[in-house]
């Protein structure tokens, strides 16, 4: 089980070594996005893959709360409370941009049109299974937004999170123990250790940290990994 | 002559009664229909099924309805956001009752429900607590679950443009889920910040066909919700 970080535990995994920070992250799933494609971006770390999109690539943003083709933050004095993104934040939209209704939006997500989901997570399991909308604690509030649509609709689902929680323990699991978004989803894993891509014969190491040895690697994950 | 044009949102929203499904349009602040919510605060009916994607923010629009005590229960995809407070405090309180559907699920329901069909399958949720208890079935190899559609007693929309048919246009990423609320309900009661002669809007572009709206009332500069959290406004005023 997973425990919630406490202070102590947060200052041992902040002195880490040896680890990319978010920017990196971020830059190396936008490598991976083809030119042409259409893209959703989870709320939070994901954002920020739109920033490293290399320049003679065009990539198409969908924000499901209806905007195909959302742009960077306005300027400050220019925000329209009408215009937002998922997120309830402040966008543009960009020449050749569309609205739509959440049906459609939804039908863009479930009928398999959008090409690449980026998303946070909570854990991770070996199968590709996601928890990334409920600690399933109880008294929480349980909120659930479009996760679930975007992991059964969307062609391929890449997961950016940092490899351990607060308190040192392992995102990627044998099993996850949060609740589920979706079975056997993910497709690739970008963490600040690895890039690991979720296959039917288990979980493989495309990319590590050059600082840090495969064992090292294993050590932090709580499911077998292969390379 | 049809001219679905009502003068006041007291006078659109008089008829809601004690025990009814709203759906209230509207992503967080974006497409919230507010002067008719408050309208509906004013009006007092009580024991309402609120359909609407989230809880309200602060205690104005639909946070306020709710912390009026009006709201028995929501149908919501995301409860709770950075400024909602009133509903949170509520629930935990076992207060008010909340069925949780994805957004996307929660659309096609409310789609589902205008186009006449009853019931239909989908892949969100299979295998997760959402999916529980929910029938299902495979096709082509593939799990689905199966939702039921959503109607409503009422729809509370907020458009940018309306001609005396109730043909509606919307503004920006407030269109959300105004165009299938107003399908999926008895009556749908809109406030729009213009309202036109018949014809002046382009028949190639009408977002929502009159059909689908039985009121319209002109809200030309409706409140900016956000300004009003930020300021810690309560309704009623």
């Amino acid at each position: 089980m997973v425990s919630s970080g406490s202070t102590s535990m947060k200052e041992k995994t902040s002195r880490t070594p040896s680890r990319w920070d978010v920017p990196a992250m971020a830059q190396k799933v936008a490598l991976d996005i083809p030119d042409g494609s259409y893209v959703n971006l989870g709320i939070g770390m994901p954002e920020l893959v739109a920033d490293y999109v290399p320049e003679n690539r065009e990539v198409i943003y969908h924000t499901e709360n209806g905007l195909l083709g959302m742009g960077p933050v306005p300027e400050p004095g220019k925000e329209d409370p009408e215009l937002i993104n998922a997120g309830k934040k402040c966008v543009t939209a960009i020449p050749g941009a569309c609205y739509f209704h959440h049906a459609d939006s939804f039908t863009m997500i479930r009928g398999r049109h959008i090409d690449i989901c980026v998303l946070g997570a909570l854990q991770i399991s070996e199968e590709g299974d996601l928890a990334n909308w409920s600690t399933g604690e109880p008294g929480a509030i349980p909120a659930v937004g479009g996760a679930m649509d975007l992991v059964a609709g969307t062609k391929t689902i890449y997961v950016i999170s940092r490899h351990n929680t607060k308190s040192g323990d392992p995102k990627i699991v044998s099993s996850c123990t949060y609740p589920l978004t979706g079975k056997a989803v993910v497709d690739r894993i970008y963490t600040d250790l690895a890039i690991i891509d979720v296959t039917a014969d288990g979980l493989f190491v495309r990319e590590m940290h050059p600082e840090i040895t495969f064992d090292y690697l294993q050590q932090q994950t709580g499911a077998r990994l292969h390379r | 002559m049809i001219n679905k044009i009502v003068s006041t949102p007291a006078e659109a929203v008089s008829t809601v009664k004690d025990g009814s499904v709203v759906m209230i349009s509207g992503f967080g602040e974006a497409g919230s229909p507010i002067e008719l919510i408050h309208a509906l605060i004013d009006h007092g009916a009580r024991d309402l099924t609120v359909i609407s994607n989230n809880t309200g923010s602060g205690h104005v629009g639909l946070a306020a309805l709710i912390e009026n005590r009006q709201v028995a229960k929501m149908i919501c995809s995301f409860p709770r956001t950075a400024n909602s407070r009133v509903f949170p405090e509520l629930y935990k309180n076992g207060e008010i009752e909340l069925e949780l559907v994805p957004q996307g699920t929660l659309a096609e329901r409310i789609r589902a429900g205008g186009a006449g069909i009853p019931a239909f399958y989908t892949p969100a949720s299979v295998d997760t607590p959402l999916g529980e208890g929910k029938e299902e079935r495979v096709f082509d190899g593939q799990k689905y679950v199966m939702e039921y559609a959503l109607s409503a007693d009422y729809a509370l929309v907020k458009c940018q443009t309306a001609d005396r048919y109730g043909n509606l246009l919307y503004n920006k990423t407030a269109r959300n889920f105004g165009p299938v609320m107003c399908t999926a309900a008895e009556t749908s009661i809109v406030q729009s910040r213009n309202i036109v002669q018949a014809g002046d809007i382009d028949p190639e572009t009408v977002v929502t066909p009159g059909i689908f709206v039985d009121s319209v009332v002109e809200v030309a500069d409706p409140a900016d919700e956000s300004k009003l959290v930020a300021e810690d406004r309560r309704y009623p005023w």
